[in-house]
């Protein structure tokens, strides 16, 4: 127990087409205040429906288990509240709005994060100013805050974009799903460097990735394995150069055994 | 056969003795079609998804000539006329079909004569063929009757209509815009009222060539109110009418235009959106008629449905055998709201030439799961999320609107009906 974020015995499945289909078996993970932590692991392993059950993506059914966020049961809260609370999900595919200035969006989610921890909300011109400072440290073209959200632009802007939003909602945990697929090195340092900036010891991250390059970037405290819907392994940081060069195969064996 | 031969008079029973000794030969022709086909009903293919019951239940009288002036300037400043970008516009008022001087400005660059006075009824309407066309020829008593000269820019022109009565009443206004060669106008229709009434007006649109009309019209019509309002326009070469319809009001709504490209090169728009709760029922009806080669025409209708309201969209665009490289779009597209909500689509292509571009295509879902959760991941309460992705879709349609004027007016009476009430319906 972190008393920050703890995962406890998490089980949570999908009906797909019908059928019911258990995907999280399981789940135990806490995450200390200020550490960033990495979640690795095949595909299907479970990693993004981790991310979406954190956040509160109401497809998914949680059958067991815990999980406590600053003290509140997070599967209590609508999306919004999480949000509210603190936590801020980059999505792996970011989801287009069209007709939806982005500016716009982003003032309307600033203001009712702040709304609801009890801040004024910013006036436009305010608001404007930091964020177009905020995407300037992110190198994104200064019309991307006049386009519709997400349309149009590509992968990479996609994911800045994403940054953008987190650097401006002042989440006290982020999940980033898959921030670094698809990004070329320059635009994976780039949105590496912007997670750093907001490493504080009131800032906790998961991060969920499949390439040991990012963890490069931005260095995480402890690394997870997952697999089939659990937890199998954790370890330092040097556990990604390991996972690189040898896979999941011994992990995956040892939980078998297990 | 029995279609043919059965007097259908009966529907007309609302009207009582007001289609009763009549002399002018028009209105006496219009009388005579309207007794043989009645008010249709809905074995009526034209009319299959718009029931006309809400008119068989209660007797509408002629309105009275007196209305309450503190009531209509009330109605006025809540439309947003009486101050603002608005205010200074020219505009001609009608209080349930009759024009109000004391509330109109006359436009500089538009010769303005009235119904009343020259009881011409124009070529382009077609009694015989529609009812709701017949019924106004019969009983239309006033309307505006705007000309631009060749060459003038009129401007922005207000026609406003008012409904404003305690006891059910039924108006016909009948209406006409003339353009002359390269002239151009732009026309901002407002149809509202208060109380039980019956808005059946009827406008006639000619364009000659290279003239230019833009058309919007706001209906904000009272919530016991019908508007079943017809408009034909005749565009000549080069000519551009470009209109759009924003349907907000009435229990009972229906639009109907018929769009003739006369002459090469002519284009028409027929752009649209409602946006409708309770029980309303709106029905945006269009047939588009390419009578030239090398004309374009495109026509975009969005429909927000909440409620047990009902959205109906019949789209016939009509290509004449020699209208070669007729450029045509249509589409409609509905947003449900609630389960109860419901569109009719029907878009229908006609095509008699060989070398065509046209398009159609009709779309309905409900608001988008990823969409919602994305805005709420972000802090962005469920109802507020709502709204924002209903707006986004009504102002991608309302961006087809050109004259900023009737674009602000249009932006701001739709948020106006906000909010619809989104899931809880």
């Amino acid at each position: 127990m972190t008393q920050f974020l703890d995962i406890s015995g998490l089980c949570a499945r999908i009906d797909a087409d019908g059928q019911e289909k258990e995907i999280l078996k399981g789940v135990d993970l806490s995450i200390p205040p200020g550490e960033v932590h990495a979640i690795m692991g095949p595909n299907g392993s479970g990693k993004s429906t981790l991310s979406y059950v954190l956040a509160g993506r109401e497809d998914y059914e949680v059958t067991a288990g815990t999980v406590n966020f600053q003290g509140k049961d997070l599967l209590e809260m609508e999306p919004e509240e999480r949000a509210a609370a603190g936590l801020f999900l980059a999505f792996q595919s970011p989801i287009e709005l069209p007709g939806v200035n982005n500016a716009n969006f982003l003032r309307t989610a600033v203001n009712a994060v702040r709304r609801a921890r009890g801040k004024d909300e910013l006036d436009a011109v305010t608001f404007l100013k930091t964020a177009r400072a905020a995407a300037k440290e992110l190198s994104m073209a200064p019309d991307m805050l006049k386009r519709n959200v997400n349309v149009g632009f590509s992968g990479g802007e996609k994911k800045r974009n994403e940054v953008l939003q987190m650097t401006l909602l002042e989440p006290s945990f982020a999940i980033l799903d898959e921030t670094d697929s698809g990004l070329d090195v320059d635009a994976l340092r780039i949105v590496a460097e912007g997670v750093n900036r907001l490493r504080s010891p009131s800032f906790s991250a998961l991060v969920i990735t499949h390439h040991q390059r990012l963890l490069d970037y931005l260095v995480p405290d402890r690394i997870h394995v997952m697999a089939k819907g659990r937890i199998i392994h954790s370890g330092g940081p040097e556990l990604a150069q390991q996972i690189d060069r040898e896979g999941y195969t011994r992990f995956l064996a040892e939980a078998e055994a297990a | 056969m029995n279609a043919i031969t059965k007097d259908r008079s009966d529907t007309l029973a609302p009207f009582g003795t007001r289609l009763d000794g009549v002399t002018d030969p028009v209105r006496k022709a219009a009388i005579g079609a309207l007794h043989r086909s009645g008010l249709p009903d809905r074995r009526v293919e034209e009319w299959r998804y718009t029931s006309l019951r809400f008119l068989s239940e209660t007797p509408l009288a002629a309105p009275a000539e007196v209305y309450d002036a503190g009531q209509i300037q009330a109605q006025l400043e809540n439309l947003g006329l009486s101050t603002g970008p608005l205010a200074d516009l020219p505009r001609l008022v009608f209080v349930n079909g009759r024009y109000a001087e004391p509330f109109s400005v006359l436009p500089a660059e538009v010769k303005v004569s009235f119904f009343a006075k020259t009881q011409t009824f124009g070529s382009l309407s077609a009694p015989d063929r529609d009812p709701l066309t017949a019924l106004n020829a019969a009983l239309a008593s006033d309307g505006a009757q705007l000309h631009v000269p060749a060459g003038k820019n009129g401007g922005d022109v207000l026609l406003v209509s008012l409904g404003q009565t305690d006891t059910p009443v039924s108006f016909h206004p009948r209406h006409s815009v003339t353009l002359d060669e390269g002239a151009q106008l732009t026309l901002i229709s407002i149809q509202a009222g208060q109380g039980r009434y019956l808005h059946n007006p009827v406008l006639e649109i000619s364009v000659a060539a290279e003239a230019n009309l833009k058309h919007v019209t706001l209906q904000t019509e009272g919530q016991d109110a019908a508007c079943l309002a017809t408009t034909y326009a005749q565009v000549a070469e080069r000519g551009t009418y470009d209109s759009f319809v924003l349907g907000l009001g009435a229990a009972l709504s229906r639009q109907e235009i018929h769009a003739r490209l006369a002459a090469p090169f002519a284009t028409v728009h027929v752009n649209g959106a409602q946006m409708l709760g309770g029980k309303q029922i709106g029905d945006v009806t269009s047939v588009i008629t390419h009578a030239a080669p090398d004309c374009i025409s495109r026509q975009t209708v969005r429909n927000v449905l909440d409620g047990h309201a009902r959205g109906v969209f019949q789209g016939k665009v009509f290509v004449d055998r020699v209208a070669q490289k007729t450029d045509g779009y249509q589409m409609n597209q509905a947003l449900l709201l609630s389960e109860n909500a419901e569109i009719d689509a029907k878009p229908e292509l006609e095509i008699y030439a060989d070398d065509v571009k046209c398009s159609h295509g009709a779309t309905v879902g409900a608001l988008d799961d990823d969409q919602l959760f994305y805005l709420r991941s972000r802090g962005v309460p469920d109802a507020e999320a709502r709204q924002i992705l209903i707006h986004a879709f009504m102002d991608e349609a309302l961006g087809l609107i050109e004259d900023e004027t009737a674009r602000a007016l249009c932006t701001q009476m739709l948020a106006r009906s906000f909010p619809v009430a989104g899931e809880s319906a």
